[in-house]
């Protein structure tokens, strides 16, 4: 049962010795071999190396030297480069890519101390909100294996969910940690763009792609964060803005901004008055609710598609299938088309209309969170509008990720900081996940509001709430 | 919208066969007409986002560092020649 724990749970028992970090290791992998032929989270599990870290950290504790993450195991989205532990990105192209150099958010967790388990399952190239489009097959959600877990980070929020792992490492270009955390029921942190370096993450869209923790609780996430955060030489957009977490979970007097604009057309009844009675509880813990007129998130969709097509495309020009990976004919159909339709939009004619505008648009909606922030706080809004939809639920949807995104995509557009914190289940079983959105470089405002519902719902009857790892109940896949 | 699928595919250099062509013709055009309502926003007077972070001119120490050996260069290369990428000519590629 040591797979059960938080972070901060096995550093305290590995610090007064109640435990090793092989023991937690190898109920990590025991759980893996148990659960996932059901979920299948992992595309690699990793248990030569995680054997190898958890004995090396164990020496390292009997030697009194300690590091933010020492012996804590975790599973990585196999989009992270991991030097000597093939990356696949889910896609057939790196079905044998053997990584030559850690990315940078690798290198800093084993500095850290960490015990690697795997990588985990995820939309082909993070190309997606369902992890059904993997060329590896879907994951399931450990709440219903009828259900989709979300993505593009599907592998790492069910390998949390389902207590595969102490916490997993995602990320997220508009959604992917956070949409994915909902739909599982755990927590994902989505850093502002530039807190954390993208070097060594599979590009995806460039001026979007952020990396964070997916966690079983906020303290973990923070703790996480702590780790992953800082400038790097190696991606010029990483912020010189120091990471100095200090989490209040006192919210007395702080103001949250609810929007009418994000509970849209055709939201599910039972996510709406989940995340209604979240704000209910900040008001009652001293918040301050404000109603806030925000652009309509529905043009997010809009320039989101345009401005990540366009970046996918001249990423993904990369693979060549000279110096590594296989040509371009094993590009899987989503990625054709993402590319095709990038390569439209920035061709010669096309520019103005389509990049061009969306860049506009963008701008527009980052002034509209600028002088939303001058009144509010943070905003708190669903994460998803859907509760976690049926496996197959993608299929001759091409727009299925953004509109199942429509909700986190203008937050990742402007380079917020946002996290998901999970407020409640369905009648029917399903998580229900709320999102807080902060300003740039405001992770301790968001983990703070966070931190305090999670304290002051500790003792609620849904957080006993166990996986269920069997198909609940069937529905018609729709959005 | 029309979009001429075989010819984004060209300067793609994505290989896509006649039953895609069709399938992803029609699946960029719906995707076309859905973000045209991008045209309801008017955004005259608005300058371009190009960066979020508001940071300009980035530059590191020009240090040289150690890098991959040649051997781990062309580990994941099925196709070398005596210790270098072997590429298709282009020259008289047509």
């Amino acid at each position: 049962m040591l797979n059960r724990l938080s972070v901060k749970q096995v550093k305290n028992g590995l610090k007064e010795k109640r435990f090793s970090s092989l023991e937690v290791t190898k109920a990590c992998l025991d759980a893996i071999r148990k659960t996932d032929e059901k979920l299948h989270s992992f595309v690699t599990v990793s248990e030569e190396e995680a054997l190898r870290d958890a004995k090396n950290a164990d020496e390292k504790i009997s030697k009194g030297e300690d590091a933010p993450l020492q012996g804590i195991p975790l599973a990585i989205k196999d989009n992270f480069l991991t030097k000597g532990i093939r990356t696949t990105a889910s896609s057939k192209i790196l079905d044998e890519f053997m990584p030559t150099y850690d990315a940078t958010v690798v290198l800093k967790l084993k500095d850290a101390g960490m015990v690697i388990l795997g990588k985990t399952n995820m939309d082909a190239w993070a190309h997606g909100s369902s992890t059904e489009t993997s060329d590896y097959g879907a994951t399931r959600n450990p709440w219903d294996i009828s259900k989709l877990p979300g993505g593009s980070s599907g592998g790492s929020a069910a390998a949390v969910a389902a207590h595969q792992t102490i916490a997993a490492i995602g990320s997220e270009t508009a959604g992917s940690i956070r949409q994915p955390a909902s739909w599982c029921g755990v927590v994902g942190l989505k850093p502002t763009y530039g807190r954390v370096s993208r070097y060594g993450i599979v590009a995806m869209g460039s001026s979007l792609d952020s990396a964070g923790p997916i966690t079983k609780t906020v303290e973990d996430s923070a703790l996480i964060l702590s780790v992953l955060a800082g400038k790097d030489p190696k991606d010029a957009t990483t912020s010189p803005l120091k990471l100095k977490l200090k989490i209040e979970s006192d919210i007395k007097g702080l103001r949250i901004g609810v929007s009418p604009q994000y509970f849209i057309n055709g939201i599910d009844p039972e996510v709406e008055s989940g995340v209604k009675n979240a704000v209910k509880t900040f008001k009652e813990l001293g918040a301050e609710i404000k109603e806030l007129e925000l652009f309509d998130p529905n043009y997010a969709i809009d320039v989101y598609t345009i401005i990540q097509r366009s970046e996918v495309s001249s990423n993904l020009a990369r693979y060549d299938g000279i110096r590594f990976g296989k040509d371009r004919s094993y590009f899987g159909e989503e990625a054709k088309r993402r590319i095709m339709l990038g390569t439209y939009a920035l061709s010669s004619g096309y520019y103005d209309q389509y990049y061009n505008k969306a860049q506009k648009v963008r701008a527009i909606i980052i002034e509209d969170f600028r002088k939303a922030f001058e009144k509010v706080d943070v905003i708190i809004a669903p994460t998803s509008p859907s509760l976690p939809l049926p496996v197959g639920s993608t299929k001759d949807s091409s727009m299925f990720g953004e509109l199942a995104d429509v909700l986190v995509e203008p937050s990742s557009i402007a380079g917020l900081s946002g996290i998901n914190i999970p407020v409640g289940f369905s009648s029917s079983g399903l998580p229900i996940g709320a999102q807080i959105i902060g300003p740039q470089f405001q992770e301790n405002a968001i983990l703070g509001f966070a931190k305090s519902f999670e304290e002051n719902t500790q003792n609620a009857a849904w957080r006993k709430n166990e996986p269920s790892f069997t198909e609940v109940s069937k529905g018609k896949p729709n959005l | 919208m029309k979009i001429n699928v075989k010819n984004v595919a060209r300067l793609a250099n994505l290989p896509v066969s006649i039953d895609e062509e069709k399938k992803f013709e029609k699946q960029l055009e719906e995707t076309l007409t859905y973000i045209e309502n991008l045209n309801e926003v008017d955004t005259t007077e608005v300058k371009p986002a190009d960066n979020v972070t508001g940071l300009t001119n980035i530059t590191r120490e020009d240090i040289v560092e150690p890098s991959l050996s040649q051997e781990e260069a062309l580990r994941n290369t099925k196709s070398t020649h005596r210790g270098f990428f072997k590429v298709k000519g282009i020259l008289d590629a047509k």
